[in-house]
């Protein structure tokens, strides 16, 4: 009953566990998995290389769309599987800023952050269009959010009249890349400042409250005076908020975009990044920490995949059987099989 | 078996963990009658229907069947059919997607080949000698609500039963539909089949019924033709109150006078929800208690949350102090100093998953605003202050609310809305399902709030309990208001009279 007593969160050892066991299947396999190199890149600027840097760098897109998807996931209990088709319509809008008509312009037409911030406002627009089909149609998250899956990335293709523009300013490669003389990649930091930013607004608004309390019990949050649909309309605008910062690190790290390509799949794997954090995928209560050390994990294994020269066509595959175990090893009745189990053989052993 | 039944019940039990559903319950329904089976809530209507139709097994007992020269044992929802008895619930069972003729017939094709010409031409048919407006091969969704019931019946009749069970079969109909399907019943009953009715509104039964059954408690109380039960001595029975007996608990009016000087802090007029009650007026003073009663179903909750605005409301003023509020959604209420407890604790009150801390500050929370969060420091410390004032049994202040038994999940709310020091508290069936001592807290912590200042409305289906607190009370039948009884009305006799009602005001 003491005040203010800081506990660890149990449901931060879900991902940790698994954070570790595939840091001990890489240990065993191939230690120099761990090796992290100093180098230059084509500019000349320090770098460091390595497949840790690798998973810090792809890890944060993840992390920062997982942001979003933990609030979409508590408050109105389903996905949104139209995150990577948004990614593609954020990218393809700051292009379109970037580039004014001509699809290869020699200097910018417009700033990055003015582009950056038409990206975030039609982004939210989209989110606040899924986020209306949930909360006030009340149709099931995810066959609402297949619209936009299903058209963003043609959306995106007109954005630009089907072009392919390319930046040729090194500045805006800063973003998915390396700013001089930084040997961290910049995804990392921006990452950083997105979770600095999620925390402040969980601690110093009632958000996270309100969204839990509508997941778990939506019409007792009502009559406590909460409005649960804009609730649920709030996080879906929010996660658009996240689309558009993962769409400007995607652009920018080639300069250009692929309509059918980019953040393909991406949704997927920020949804695992939710489940994987040990969040209920049907809504309720939420660990944030948890999600985003969550979307780490899920970057780890891809990257340990690509390692072990996994073809790409087939990933999906190795990743669905290593996902399958760690989410069905993470739900309640295998946990209390193992504790039994484990306090059968070892009974001093500690529940995993 | 007696002359002329058709169905008989002797000495049935059954008990669930903890609770003795029914004990030694007869029953007889004859042939060509329509019997009401009448209990308040918990008296074990639900449980002997579930025994006749097989949901359940009874534990003792026998059930004589028409046709049966020995006792049957009825095991499953099925063979309570093929033995011709069938049942309609409240909510359609059926599949609207599907037409009228495929919902008739659905389950019962024997082997695999379906004659669809023959079945619409036998589905038209039984709708036509029933008087049903509707075609064989019409989509079920567009009929009516009142249709739809009627194909259900239609579906049982057809089954060639002898017993027809209807439960609660017009809680969604309006007036009008409610007549088809008495014409309906009428005509089944002409035919000689048996149906037991279950309802909760006392005009239907006077309307349309041969009998009366009336349980209480699991146990029976008797059965009795119509004629011979006047409506006060049926809700006299079912509340197991005699009339002349109890009037001595007498509300503590001492402070009537006062009451009376009072000033209205709160008055409401033609007020209407889409919950579907008549329209209503309502007024309370300050450091007044009273409370709304009537039976199951009469629309006593649906009043309190047309006031705090729980289900939308589509007319009528609110006024405060004489002038007029606007009450929207619960948070306008809360702003202008309702609280509200409501009746379904688990659906509308607690947020299971949530702690007893953040259950306690959550109103508090919101009228505090969005950007305004209370610390954590500052949580505990309010969330331990309840704990200790209504002395609510938990681990700690981090425990999840779902955890906790009824009553101190009850208390954990009940702590929620008084944190927000309301001027105005409307405590919907507080006392629901928990221990006499809780409810004893509870009743003297309403009074003195109440002398404190604040004004209370208290509904409970226990009515000594509305005696013991209120000083007013507003009656309720059939989703009206009938009346409002105060000072030396307020007994039970009192009150069973205005609930009854038939025979002095209507």
């Amino acid at each position: 009953m003491n005040k203010g007593k800081v506990s660890f969160n149990k449901q931060l050892l879900i991902p940790i566990a698994a954070l570790v066991a595939l840091a001990l299947f890489n240990l065993i396999k191939d230690p120099s998995f761990f090796k992290i190199a100093l180098g230059t890149n084509s500019a000349g600027d320090p770098v460091l290389s390595g497949y840790l840097i690798t998973i810090l760098d792809y890890g944060s897109e993840l992390a920062i769309l997982a942001i979003g998807m933990t609030l979409v996931t508590a408050a109105s209990g389903g996905q949104d599987i139209s995150v990577g088709a948004a990614i593609a319509i954020a990218g393809s809008v700051i292009l379109r800023v970037l580039c004014g008509t001509n699809s290869r312009p020699d200097t910018l037409q417009a700033p990055i952050i003015v582009a950056f911030l038409v990206a975030c406002v039609v982004a939210m627009l989209f989110g606040a269009f899924n986020g209306i089909l949930v909360a006030y149609f009340k149709i099931q998250p995810m066959v609402a959010t297949l619209i936009l899956f299903t058209a963003g990335r043609s959306i995106a293709a007109w954005i630009n009249n089907n072009e392919l523009p390319i930046i040729s300013e090194p500045k805006f490669g800063y973003f998915g890349g390396y700013i001089p003389g930084v040997p961290i990649p910049t995804p990392f930091f921006i990452a950083i400042i997105c979770v600095i930013i999620i925390m402040l607004v969980l601690k110093f608004t009632t958000l996270g409250l309100y969204t839990q309390a509508v997941g778990i019990n939506g019409s007792s949050s009502r009559l406590n005076g909460i409005n649960p649909q804009f609730i649920k309309f709030l996080t879906f605008v929010i996660l658009g908020l996240c689309v558009a910062v993962a769409g400007l690190i995607k652009v920018s790290r080639l300069s250009t975009i692929n309509y059918s390509v980019i953040a393909k799949d991406i949704e997927m794997d920020a949804i695992l990044a939710v489940a994987l954090g040990g969040n209920s995928l049907s809504g309720g209560k939420f660990n944030m920490t948890a999600s985003i050390l969550g979307a780490y994990v899920i970057q780890f294994l891809t990257t340990t995949l690509y390692k072990m020269n996994v073809q790409s066509d087939a990933l999906s595959a190795y990743k669905a059987v290593v996902v399958i175990i760690l989410v069905v090893l993470s739900t309640p009745v295998v946990r209390k099989k193992l504790s039994q189990l484990g306090a059968a053989i070892l009974p001093n052993k500690k529940e995993a | 078996m007696k002359d002329n039944a058709v169905l008989e019940l002797h000495n049935i039990n059954k008990s669930f963990p903890g609770v003795r559903a029914l004990q030694g319950v007869d029953f007889t329904l004859r042939k060509g009658e329509i019997h009401a089976l009448m209990g308040e809530n918990g008296a074990g209507k639900s449980t002997l229907i579930k025994v006749i139709t097989g949901v359940y097994e009874k534990e003792e007992g026998e059930i004589l069947l028409e046709g049966y020269d020995h006792a049957i044992n009825i095991h499953s929802p099925q063979h309570a059919q093929d033995v011709g008895i069938s049942t309609v619930y409240q909510e359609i069972t059926l599949c609207p997607n599907l037409t009228v003729a495929e919902n008739m017939y659905i389950g019962r094709t024997k082997g695999a080949i379906q004659n669809w010409k023959k079945m619409n031409e036998d589905a038209d048919k039984i709708l036509k000698s029933l008087d049903i407006p509707a075609k064989a091969n019409q989509q079920l969704a567009s009929c009516s609500l009142a249709v739809q019931q009627m194909v259900a019946i239609a579906r049982a009749v057809d089954m060639e039963c002898k017993v027809l069970i209807l439960d609660e079969p017009t809680s969604s109909l309006d007036d009008n539909e409610v007549q088809k399907l008495f014409g309906l019943m009428r005509d089944l009953k002409k035919k000689g089949v048996g149906i037991i009715f279950v309802t909760h509104f006392l005009d239907q039964v006077y309307e349309v019924c041969d009998r009366i059954t009336v349980l209480r408690d699991g146990k029976l109380v008797g059965e009795y033709e119509i004629a011979d039960l006047p409506r006060v001595e049926l809700v006299s029975k079912m509340l197991g109150k005699e009339l002349d007996d109890l009037s001595d608990i007498k509300g503590e009016s001492d402070n009537t006078d006062a009451l009376e000087k009072a000033e209205t802090i709160f008055e409401a007029e033609g007020l209407q929800s889409d919950a579907g009650i008549k329209p209503f007026d309502f007024y309370i003073k300050k450091g007044e208690v009273n409370g709304f009663t009537g039976l199951l179903g009469s629309g006593r909750s649906e009043c309190v949350r047309a006031i705090f605005g729980a289900d939308r409301v589509i007319n009528g003023t609110v006024k405060k102090n004489g002038k007029t509020i606007k009450i929207n959604k619960p948070i306008d209420a809360m702003r202008n100093g309702i609280a509200y407890l409501p009746e379904d604790r688990k659906a509308d009150g607690i947020i299971g998953d949530l702690s007893v801390r953040d259950n306690i500050i959550l109103a508090s929370q919101v009228l505090r605003g969005f950007l305004k969060p209370i610390s954590k420091a500052k949580a505990y410390k309010l969330a331990e202050e309840y704990i200790d004032m209504l002395d609510i049994k938990t681990a700690s202040a981090d425990t999840p609310i779902k955890s906790l038994s009824g009553g101190n999940q009850q208390k954990v709310i009940l702590a929620r809305w008084l944190l927000m020091h309301p001027e105005y508290l409307i405590l919907d069936e507080p006392t629901r399902g928990i221990d006499v001592g809780t409810k004893v807290d509870i009743q003297k912590l309403v009074l003195k709030l109440a002398s404190e200042g604040m004004s209370v409305t208290f509904i409970s289906s226990e009515t000594d309990e509305m005696l013991r607190t209120c000083s007013r009370l507003v009656v309720m039948r059939d989703r009206k208001v009938v009346g409002e009884l105060k000072g030396d009305e307020l007994t039970q006799s009192g009150i069973m009279k205005t609930i009854a009602g038939g025979d002095n005001n209507e």
